[in-house]
């Protein structure tokens, strides 16, 4: 952390977004985790997406777990609301807040291990629910909060800074979220913000359960040789599959690329995710190719990164139990208390 | 782009906003920190080494640094660098047993220095200690040049002249003061073995239209005007007075006249206000004293009537512009206005003049009359000859005549040693990092959200009474400590070392202002377009630096660096460390010597 907090002096050109805000509102106080950190760097991602998107930062409700990873909600959007949970319950607490309150935007923050160890079963529930929502993970293979040992993403032979080979096998978040049926899934890497920003974009605008998967090192305990979740080894076997564009309408495109490069898929609200795909064979809307082709590269020792599965016709948990359009908060007291008539009619169905 | 060779001293030299722009080169960032932490006399001493003048020109400098400053980049207004140097230069104490003590002994050369104008101090100041024996002449009863015969006295206190001219003087320097030099070869002749010319630019432009003669009685040049006022040969002036001008020269005029019986005194310009020469805190000065400037009108005549002067009569005119945008003043066709008045002061420029240097001198002049200089070294086309100060390019200001003097003095030294004149010695520099724990360092980091504070003034009832009376009253510590802590420190750079980077973005992402991207180098065009914020301001240099693992190339856009630190700070490697750079012009001296 910093003695002095972050100067409000800003650019002199730095542009508003449509609500006249600039990126440095939606800023957090200064971070306290350690100089160098992956989190630090989606912390800004996660600025700069809702900043881009005019998000009203009253209409953001961030919810994180414990963990280096899960402190992160101090670090952006000091305008929204919060929560953080006991370690790992970060999805069961979102999934009630969403019930409640269904109109606001739910930012699940936390970490591979507060997502693939103790909170593994929270994990898989929101996902199988189709909880509305964005689910980050800042995975950095390590519990870097207790100071490094492996988690559960910790790739087998992965060696920690100690020199003590991982021999247990790794647990793949994304490969659990395509097979619990998220409709949004993504991966990407805390070092790749042009890639990183869009896919935050992407997975606000998307109306389901959106995940995604941050390679994020750990510069204190998971940044050296051997390491998996390195800068360096991440640099070196990332494959990216696509670059993604969004777009808030639809407009023609003016650059030329190459013939079944680009692929538009318009989202339930107009918005537009464009998908410059880098490997043209791979279709994001295949849920199974999706799965074999990650465990064959993972095999290989890559780290394949973008967009991975889109479903651009979602449906939510609000759907699944047909629940009432409104936030509760806003249902008045006739709504509330139909009276004893409609009392017996509900009764009536359940005899 | 190249790669940045931050060797280059002008390179970090130039992120220090306020040195660069500074004639003399004045560390201006170190003797700020040194104000904040009430180390007055440190403070004062960096300035006199440098500018020789601190308590003249903390209350009169033209002050280049200040629109240069980064601050006004970043918020609104620049640091009051001027007014800081001022309380320095009260708070200071007793320095006297910080400057060089003579008698230094004489190494048999001897150089005159024709006028005792700062240029000419400055010359005698730097070349005294080195064991020259210098004379300075000049026409007045009193040294100063027209720090002693022009600037006012409620802008500037003779006790402020007295003791820093005296620091020369004291050093051992002779002066001939009365002593008009008529002749620049009996000079010569006397056996020195170089002259300085510090003569300054001594005529006031007259204003030739019809009546001019005949009520010449009331008609006064600006500047012969306060010369006399100044060595108290003139002591009032009429009720109504009309000020002829738009430059410093016209403020100080009428503020003057205020003071010495003038109750209606107006101040008449043929431009439009914006583009009058006055400094704008000069013409504020001047409105709040109760002068109307008026604008747009052309001086035509002078009435009079049985040999006294009854006004002046004025066209009318408009600005127009061609299609290139230059532009003209054209009459507008109204009537032609006449301003009764009692007296005229005319301060519509100054020219230099050199009836004393014989043409056959060996001495050339070009068509604008003034000397042809070598443009570092000012010597003349006489080698025994140098020139400096508003005689060598025509009317500056102080701060510019004490940087002329410190190179006409090295150019003296290596002259009377017989080196090349012409080899100049660079400034000397250091660069330490100012790393003391993982967050903390050696200068005050934290980033102040002051607005500049405003110097108090006297009330005007009380200055406008008497002309001695002086009307800022300076900053008092505790103001002077509120606006030393809005410098930026800049003169602590970012410095960058590529082989230690892992690229993890944290300088990015905690960056205040935008300044640094990792990105594909290019052209400095199309990579000024493509940063974090756009680079728009071309006078501020970009950082480039290469040898990253992704070969990528960090650009950082000097411009609006707050020099916070917070990038070092976030960086797990110290690829990005604060390191002070202190610059210093070499002197005459040992340092400027090849042998
Ligand atoms: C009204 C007015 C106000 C000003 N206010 C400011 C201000 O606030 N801040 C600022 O920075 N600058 C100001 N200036 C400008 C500044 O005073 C000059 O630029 C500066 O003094 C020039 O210094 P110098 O050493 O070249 O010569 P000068 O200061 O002009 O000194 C030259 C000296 O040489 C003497 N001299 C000339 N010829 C001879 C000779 N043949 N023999 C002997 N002696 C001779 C003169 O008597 C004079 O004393 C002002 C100027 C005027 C006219
Ligand atoms: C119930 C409970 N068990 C254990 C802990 C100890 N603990 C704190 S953080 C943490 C792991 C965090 O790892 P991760 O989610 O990957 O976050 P990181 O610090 O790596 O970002 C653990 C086990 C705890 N706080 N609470
Ligand atoms: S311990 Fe690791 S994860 Fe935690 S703040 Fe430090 S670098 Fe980040
Ligand atoms: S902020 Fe300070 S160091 Fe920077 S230009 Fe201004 S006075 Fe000089
Ligand atoms: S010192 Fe570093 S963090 Fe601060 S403004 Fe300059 S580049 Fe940005
Ligand atoms: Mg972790």
């Amino acid at each position: 952390m910093t003695y002095i907090t972050k100067p409000k002096l800003h650019h002199p050109s730095l542009p508003t977004n449509r609500l006249g805000y600039t990126r440095r509102d939606y800023e957090g106080s200064v971070s306290t985790l350690c100089a160098g950190c992956g989190h630090d760097s989606i912390s800004a991602a996660i600025i700069q997406a809702c900043f881009e998107l005019s998000l009203p930062p009253h209409r953001i409700a961030k919810l994180s777990g414990i963990g280096c990873s899960s402190k992160t909600p101090t670090y952006f959007l000091g305008n929204s609301h919060g929560f953080n949970s006991v370690h790992g319950r970060m999805p069961s607490v979102l999934t009630g807040a969403n019930l409640a309150n269904r109109d606001l935007i739910y930012m699940g923050v936390s970490g591979d291990g507060d997502s693939a160890s103790i909170g593994l079963g929270q994990f898989a529930h929101s996902i199988r629910r189709g909880v509305n929502m964005v689910y980050i993970v800042m995975n950095n293979g390590v519990y870097g909060l207790t100071k490094g040992q492996f988690s559960a993403t910790a790739d087998k032979g992965s060696k920690s800074k100690r020199g003590a080979v991982n021999s247990d096998e790794p647990i793949d978040l994304v490969g659990m979220a395509l097979q619990l049926g998220a409709t949004f899934v993504a991966r990407s890497f805390s070092g790749d913000k042009q890639q990183l920003v869009p896919l935050i974009k992407a997975a606000i605008l998307h109306k389901g359960a959106a995940f995604i998967d941050c390679i994020s090192p750990c510069v204190a305990f998971n940044n050296h040789a051997g390491s998996t979740k390195s800068f360096d080894y991440v640099r070196e076997h990332n494959e990216a599959l696509n670059r993604l564009d969004v777009i808030p309408e639809r407009q023609t495109i003016e650059v030329d690329y190459e013939p079944g490069s680009i692929e538009e898929v318009v989202q339930h609200d107009g918005s537009v995710l464009r998908l410059n795909k880098l490997a043209p064979e791979y279709d994001p809307h295949d849920r199974i190719a999706a799965l074999t082709h990650l465990q064959e590269r993972h095999a290989e020792g890559e780290v394949v990164t973008g967009l991975l599965y889109l479903d651009p016709t979602p449906r939510d948990l609000h759907d699944h139990l047909a629940t009432v359009e409104k936030p509760l908060n806003v249902l008045d007291e006739a709504e509330l208390c139909p009276g004893q008539e409609a009392l017996q009619r509900f009764n009536a169905q359940h005899r | 782009m190249k790669a940045t060779d931050v060797s280059d001293p002008d390179y970090f030299h130039k992120v220090v906003d306020c040195q660069w722009a500074c004639p003399a080169h004045t560390p201006v960032p170190e003797y700020i920190r040194l104000i904040a932490h009430g180390r007055h006399a440190d403070a004062y001493m960096i300035n006199w080494k440098s500018n020789v003048f601190p308590g003249i020109l903390g209350r009169t400098c033209d002050r280049p640094c200040e629109p240069a400053c980064r601050r006004g980049r970043v918020e609104k207004d620049p640091v009051a660098i001027c007014r800081l140097k001022r309380v320095a230069a009260d708070n200071k104490g007793d320095i006297a047993d910080r400057l060089p003590k003579g008698p230094f002994p004489r190494n048999g050369k001897r150089v005159a220095c024709i006028g005792a104008g700062p240029a000419s101090l400055t010359v005698a100041r730097d070349l005294t200690p080195l064991g020259y024996e210098v004379v300075v002449f000049d026409g007045d009863a009193r040294a100063g040049g027209m720090i002693r015969s022009q600037i006012p006295k409620f802008r500037l206190p003779e006790s402020v002249i007295d003791e820093e001219v005296g620091y020369i003087v004291d050093l051992g320097v002779e002066t001939r003061l009365g002593s008009y030099v008529s002749s620049l070869r009996s000079v010569l002749a006397e056996g020195f073995d170089a002259v300085f010319v510090g003569c300054g630019a001594p005529r006031g432009r007259d204003l030739d239209v019809p009546g001019r003669k005949e009520a010449a009685a009331n008609i006064h040049i600006g500047i012969d005007w306060l010369a006399s006022v100044s060595f108290g040969h003139v002591e009032k002036i009429g009720r109504r007075v009309v000020v002829l001008g738009g430059g410093n020269t016209a403020m100080d005029c009428c503020r003057t006249a205020r003071r010495l019986g003038g109750e209606d005194v107006k101040v008449i310009v043929r431009s439009g206000f914006e583009e009058m020469k006055a400094s704008p805190w000069e013409k504020e000065d001047a409105m709040a004293e109760g002068i109307p400037i008026m604008n747009f009108l052309v001086p035509k005549s002078f009435t009079h009537e049985g040999g006294r002067l009854t006004g002046v009569v004025f066209e009318k005119v408009a600005p127009k512009f061609d299609d290139k945008g230059r532009r003209s003043l054209v009459p507008t066709g109204e009537p032609d206005l006449h301003v009764a008045c009692d007296d005229v002061l005319v301060a519509i420029g100054q020219e230099n003049a050199f009836p004393w240097i014989e043409r056959d001198a060996g001495v050339e002049f070009d068509r604008w009359g003034l000397p042809v200089l070598g443009e570092k070294t000012f010597q003349s086309t006489n080698p025994k000859v140098f020139f400096g100060g508003d005689a060598a390019f025509g009317p500056k200001n102080i701060i510019w005549a004490v940087a002329h003097g410190h190179e006409a003095a090295i150019s003296i030294d290596r002259f009377l040693r017989g080196e090349d004149v012409a080899a100049r010695p660079p400034p000397m520099t250091t660069l330490v990092s100012q790393k003391m724990g993982i967050h903390e360092w050696a200068y005050d980091n934290d980033i102040s959200n002051e607005l500049r504070q405003k110097v108090p003034h006297a009330a005007p009832d009380i200055a406008l009474r008497d002309i001695k009376v002086e009307v800022e009253l300076g900053f008092d510590q505790k103001l002077a400590w509120a606006e030393a802590q809005r410098c930026l420190n800049c003169d602590v750079q970012t410095v960058f070392t590529p082989k230690l980077c892992i690229e993890c973005d944290a300088c990015v992402d905690i960056c205040p202002m935008d300044c640094i991207t990792f990105t594909e180098n290019g052209e400095e065009e199309d990579l000024r377009r493509r940063l974090m914020a756009p680079a728009l301001n071309l006078a501020q240099d970009l950082y480039v630096a290469e040898g990253l693992k992704t070969g990528r190339a960090m650009i950082k856009d000097e411009d609006v660096c707050l020099h916070c630190g917070l990038c070092a700070e976030r960086c797990p490697t110290g690829a990005w460390d604060m390191r002070k750079f202190y610059l210093e012009m070499t002197q005459a001296g040992q340092g400027c010597r090849t042998r």
